[in-house]
């Protein structure tokens, strides 16, 4: 099977001179769940801007087979969901309805298309009833999973989200995994959460220093102490 | 004030039911109409305030909340002031101050009147916002062919508003834990110069989370195609009876100047 | 949240409708010139920022310090956001603040809103901007001289925009230029340096934390020389104009009587009704008595509905 992103000796340097990806080297299959754990600044966040397309950095992505470039980023764009840490980051429109339409209306979809795009996407996140809500009066686990809705609706065929369980209470966070796991898109997860980890991907990648120190089976991986710990996340 | 702005759009009773593309005209259109009254207290201003006042029973906002909001412009009643003794007419009574202040009735009542035009406009402002959500009044300037540019500063700037004021209540409320004065009046932590460069550092750092925040909106925008272009969704049509009842308001309001100007003879 | 409301900020009722409508027009043309332009210069990572920072200086308002006593010091924030962003962004953000602060706060009238904008979104914001890039000029890149600037451009961007409000006051009739322009600068004066105070300390500390925000490289800064000179002759014309206003207190009120003419001479229209037409609202106090008691009928059926609607959805038993 081809993979669906393939990323090769990706660097990363922010513009203070701080090194964030150091030859970043990633496969990954279509419809696979992979976890992207690491300790604080191991450059996680900065790995999703990349392959998002919000940073420009050295190296190659292959999205579904074509090379990701400023020509061809428009037409990928819509591929990968980034769903960010901080939903206050992302919600940025007066409502929710409004919110999840930005992206079908930034596709340029007829205005009855960007209606279906915002019904269905509200429907897989169960926040149908929210939509004329402003999201300043949202709890976190609706704000996070209008968030995510907010990038369903450019029915990307993967998802990146950046540490999804951050802020919620253990409620909010039991119905995060349950949604996330009934989602049908390849999904990488940048997350603190071991635990969330370990129930919701097959597969582990472990970041540390802007570098990838391990990637394999999630229930390995999480059975090494020594490893964990090595990295800072135990 | 943030629970003041009602959190749904849709539905609710009197005013809460209504499109803001009918409230925010008709809301201007009645404090225009305060405005076009002869300054001269009377008969108009009591059916201006009675029309505003049964909006609000009907639509179930209790009136003493409208009436606190109405007494917003009090310290700006100042400067109206001098019209007391400024006003040519007939003299009530002459106070000993300088070379005498002379109270005339005309200036009494051009003061009053503009008290009570403040007054109106202020309670009818406030049950918009009280009956009104914030993307409502946001459609409703759409509407009104605000430019969008302007229109999308606005939308973030209410969308951002109560999470950077709740920031600035944070940093008032460290500092007044640093601060060990208990009494609020007294002079707390050091010199004038250091408090108001402690406030100073306050804002400062409010506008750097600004503009950091201002990146990742960016970043979070570009994800999901935004190219710099504004664009918004249409907007459904307004229902006749909307438009019904922006005729009817507009019709009570010519009454309501007409009724101004002939029963006071101009005002003069 | 804590709101409490600002002062300059005109309610309604405080000006004629010819000085608030005219003030609209300059404000809604001049404003529209700054959207055409920035429409054309503007990076489109400075939409979201305009927005985002329109609240934080909104919140920055509700930052104060004591003074003495009952006094405090507030921050307008007109000649921050002009340094910050340069003069037409600026004008952008402020028209943002003075709009939702009027729309949703009741802070600032809406007829007379078009003043308000003009003075703070317009006076404020190109006093601001002549007065820091002059002291700029002259002091060079130093941290001295963006302290300096800052302080004088927060205080005469206050100052400036406070006589600019006396004079429409007097302008409508409301307070004479004599007494207005003197108390309004004078109290201005005072909270002007509140407002320098504020400023300079959030220019210090945006200093030492990210230089880089102050040095605006690829912004939209480019200001052609006339427009700066505009920003200069708004200021040097208020200054100079204000106080000739106040000691010749006729010249301005002759003009704001011309403005009541107008204002009073739409009824003719009315006028001509003879007065045997409406025999019943003829006499004054018999109108009001009638309006009285029209008012309250109405306000005793809509309160009735409310309690009886009140009583249809509350839940039984
Ligand atoms: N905007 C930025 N400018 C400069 N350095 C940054 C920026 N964002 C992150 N970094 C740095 O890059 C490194 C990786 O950060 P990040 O990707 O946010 O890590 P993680 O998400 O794993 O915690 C860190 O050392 C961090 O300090
Ligand atoms: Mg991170």
């Amino acid at each position: 099977m081809n993979p669906f992103l393939e990323v090769e000796n990706l660097t990363y340097t922010y513009p203070d001179g701080r090194p964030a990806l150091r030859g970043i080297g990633l496969k990954i299959l279509p419809g696979e769940r992979v976890a992207l754990v690491g300790p604080n600044g191991a450059g996680k966040s900065t790995l999703l801007l990349a392959l998002a397309g919000i940073l420009r950095a050295e190296g190659r992505i292959l999205v579904d087979g074509t090379l990701l470039t400023p020509a061809s980023l428009p037409r990928l764009r819509a591929r990968i969901g980034l769903v960010f840490q901080l939903p206050d980051d992302q919600l940025f429109s007066p409502t929710v309805y409004e919110d999840v339409a930005f992206a079908p209306l930034y596709q340029d979809l007829p205005p009855g298309e960007v209606h279906a795009r915002v019904e269905e996407a509200l429907a897989g996140v169960g926040m149908q009833a929210f939509a004329g809500r402003m999201p300043h009066h949202l709890s976190m686990g609706e704000k996070k999973r209008v968030a995510i809705a907010t990038v369903l609706a450019m029915r990307p065929a993967m998802l990146l989200l950046d540490e999804p369980s951050a802020g919620l209470d253990p409620r909010g966070r039991r119905e995060l995994i349950s949604l996330l796991n009934g989602l049908p898109q390849t999904l990488l997860i940048a997350t603190h959460d071991l635990d969330l980890a370990g129930r919701l991907c097959p597969r582990m990648v472990i970041l540390d220093g802007g570098q990838i120190v391990a990637d394999g089976e999630s229930r390995a991986l999480l059975a090494d102490a020594d490893l964990l710990a090595a990295h800072g996340l135990v | 004030m943030d629970e003041s702005f009602p959190p749904l759009t849709v539905g609710g009773r009197g005013l809460y039911g209504l499109d803001g593309r009918v409230k925010v005209p008709l809301t201007l259109g009645l404090i225009l109409t305060a405005a076009l009254l002869p300054n001269r207290p009377g008969g108009a201003y009591l059916l201006l305030i009675s029309a505003l006042w049964a909006a609000a029973l009907v639509s179930g906002v209790p009136l003493t909340r409208l009436i606190r909001r109405g007494w917003l412009a009090g310290p700006f009643g100042l400067a109206a002031l001098p019209l007391l003794f400024t006003t040519p007419g007939t003299p009530l009574l002459t106070l000993p101050v300088g070379e005498g202040l002379t109270l005339t009735a005309a200036g009494l009542m051009r003061f009053t009147a503009v008290l009570l035009k403040a007054w109106i406009s202020l309670q009818a402002a406030a049950l918009l916002t009280l009956t009104t959500s914030i993307p409502a009044i946001l459609l409703a300037l759409r509407a009104l062919k605000v430019p969008r540019l302007l229109l999308m500063v606005i939308a973030l700037m209410s969308r951002y508003l109560f999470v950077f004021g709740e920031t600035a209540r944070q940093l008032l409320q460290a500092r007044e834990a640093r601060s060990s004065q208990p009494d609020p009046h007294r002079r707390t932590g050091g010199s004038l110069g250091w408090r108001a460069r402690v406030t100073g550092g306050m804002a400062g750092s409010l506008l750097i989370r600004s503009f950091e925040r201002a990146e990742r909106v960016y970043a979070a925008m570009l994800a999901r195609g935004y190219d710099g272009e504004v664009r918004a969704l249409p907007q459904p049509d307004l229902s006749p009876d909307a438009y019904r009842i922006l005729g009817g308001g507009a019709f009570f309001f010519l009454l309501v100047i007409a009724f101004g100007w002939l029963t006071t003879g101009g005002g003069r | 949240m804590l709101y409490s409301p600002q002062p300059m900020h005109i309610p309604d009722g405080f000006l004629s409708l010819p000085v608030a409508l005219a003030l609209w027009v300059v404000s809604i043309g001049l404003i529209g010139i700054a959207i055409r332009r920035l429409e054309h210069t503007l990076s489109e990572r400075e939409i979201p920022l305009m927005g985002i920072l329109a609240a934080a200086i909104f919140a920055g308002q509700m930052l104060n310090f004591s003074v003495t006593g009952g006094t405090s010091g507030h921050l307008l924030g007109a000649a921050l956001a002009t340094i910050l962003l340069g003069p037409y962004p600026a004008m952008l953000v402020m028209t943002a603040v003075v709009s939702v602060q009027a729309l949703l706060f009741q802070d600032g009238g809406l007829v007379v809103m078009g003043a308000n904008l003009f003075n703070m979104a317009i006076v404020g914001v190109w006093v601001a901007y002549a007065v820091f890039s002059l002291i700029r000029r002259l002091t060079g890149e130093t941290r001295a001289g963006l302290l300096a600037g800052g302080f004088a451009a927060a205080w005469s961007s206050i100052f400036v925009a406070a006589l600019a409000c006396a004079l429409e006051l007097a302008l409508s009739g409301t307070s004479p230029a004599n007494l207005a322009v003197p108390a309004m600068g004078g109290i201005h004066a005072l909270i002007g340096i509140g407002e320098g105070l504020i400023t300079v300390g959030a220019l210090a500390f945006i200093y030492a934390a990210r230089r880089d925000l102050l040095t605006p490289a690829g912004r939209s800064q480019a200001v052609n020389r006339p427009v700066w000179l505009g920003g200069g002759l708004i200021a040097l014309v208020l200054v100079v104009f204000s106080p000739l206003a106040s000691s010749h207190p006729d010249g301005l009120e002759w003009v704001a009587e011309q403005l009541q003419f107008i204002e009073t001479a739409r009824p003719p229209a009315f006028e001509i009704i003879p007065d045997y037409l409406v025999p019943g609202i003829s006499n004054e106090a018999l109108a009001t008595i009638l309006a009285g008691v029209i008012g309250l009928v109405v306000v005793s059926l809509a309160a009735m509905s409310a309690g009886l609607a009140r009583r249809r959805t509350r839940p039984q038993g």
